[in-house]
């Protein structure tokens, strides 16, 4: 007869997912690049913000962008026009980027182009301030946007985003002469899901605020170097065991 | 509706853990789970969710039970746990000091499966997998 059997697993739920971003990241450090998850509501200025930092950044980093839309790629071709490569992935119904869909766009960019050669890989989240929230791609960094129209209250309506980003960019602060909006008032809710995380005011449109953020991004490439220096380089598939064997 | 690719992911992970048992098939009766309540995990709409996921699947009738952890903080100023609230900005009760660390409320956590283990050559008239459609 059958036995009731109970195996104590402890695993995430999102195990087999993180699975696959630990298999990513492999590859990451392999290649020794930092990847950053680029996260905000649609309409935030995920885009608007690569447009004017991607030229600016360009004459120091080597570069590509993992672009996640949901139908279309108008985002991939805008990025494009700014002259760093870009592998659009359309995720469908689905409204976040995985890590196996962000391991299927690292396959393409393979074929274009020898990722050890880049310092810096963006991925370009689907617009939603829920789910990429709680998807690990493999990312090093998390960067969140909030721009200033869309209210003071954000953070504290959606915590888990910005308590998960290391860089709150609070965007579109040209519009703040025309908005009824404190921008103290965003920054000090950001602190209270998340006081550790740098907070800066930027514009796309002006250019204010953007050598602060270029500022934090060299500094964050800079502790990925050391961090990797610090210990060797895994091999992929190495580390990451096989899911199985983790009960 | 993100509890549908929340749902999808567990099933994922579920059909790794059965890789696991392999050639012997597993027939769950129950996944524990944990939700922590500082997640972007609804527990009603996630057993709605698995209700559907799973028809026609091997998982079918496998019932899941979700245990709610709460949000704890630790006050980094006086080392006392609290429940941080967000009409309260998160502070801590005692001293007023930001959210810093988090001791409970972020788990998504695949808890314990109930199951039993099933001969591992099926008789041949058998359906073919429905999992691998999923």
């Amino acid at each position: 007869m059958h036995m009731p059997l109970e195996d104590n697993l402890g695993l995430n739920l999102l195990a087999a997912n993180q699975h696959q971003a630990a298999h990513n990241r492999e590859h990451f450090d392999t290649w020794q690049l930092l990847c950053i998850n680029v996260m905000s509501s649609p309409g935030a200025g995920k885009t608007s913000l690569l447009e004017r930092s991607l030229p600016l950044l360009a004459t120091d980093f080597a570069m590509a962008v993992l672009e996640g839309d949901m139908t279309t790629q108008l985002d991939a071709e805008r990025l494009e026009a700014v002259g760093v490569p870009v592998v659009p992935i359309t995720t469908g119904r689905s409204c976040h980027l995985d890590a196996a869909m962000v391991g299927g766009g690292l396959r393409l960019l393979r074929q274009r182009l020898d990722p050890a050669s880049l310092d810096l890989l963006w991925v370009e989240n689907v617009g939603n301030l829920v789910c990429p929230a709680e998807f690990e791609v493999g990312e090093h960094r998390k960067v969140a946007l909030l721009s200033v129209t869309e209210g003071e209250d954000k953070p504290l309506k959606y915590p888990v985003m910005f308590r998960e980003a290391d860089c709150v960019l609070i965007t579109k602060t040209d519009l703040l002469p025309y908005l009824p909006v404190q921008v103290e008032r965003i920054e000090a809710h950001i602190k209270q899901v998340n006081p550790r995380c740098a907070v800066l005011r930027v514009s796309a449109s002006s250019g204010a605020g953007i050598e602060a953020w270029h500022l934090w991004l060299r500094q964050q490439v800079a502790a990925q170097r050391a961090a990797l220096l610090a210990t060797p380089a895994p091999r992929p598939g190495s580390a990451a065991a096989p899911l199985s064997l983790a009960r | 509706m993100h509890e549908v690719d929340m749902t999808r992911a567990l099933v994922r992970s579920m059909q790794s853990w059965r890789q696991g048992h392999r050639p012997q098939q597993p027939k769950v009766s129950r996944v524990n789970l944990q939700v922590g309540a500082f997640t972007c995990v609804e527990p009603e709409q996630l057993l709605f969710t698995w209700k559907v996921a799973i028809a026609n699947s091997w998982l079918e009738g496998a019932q899941l039970a979700i245990e709610p952890v709460p949000l704890l903080g630790r006050c980094l100023a006086c080392a006392s746990i609290y429940t941080p609230e967000a009409e309260q900005g998160y502070r801590s009760p005692c001293c007023s000091h930001l959210m810093e660390e988090i001791v409970s409320g972020r788990e998504l956590r695949i808890r314990s499966v109930d199951y039993e283990l099933v001969e591992a050559n099926p008789p041949p008239n058998s359906q073919p997998d429905p999992a691998a459609a999923m």
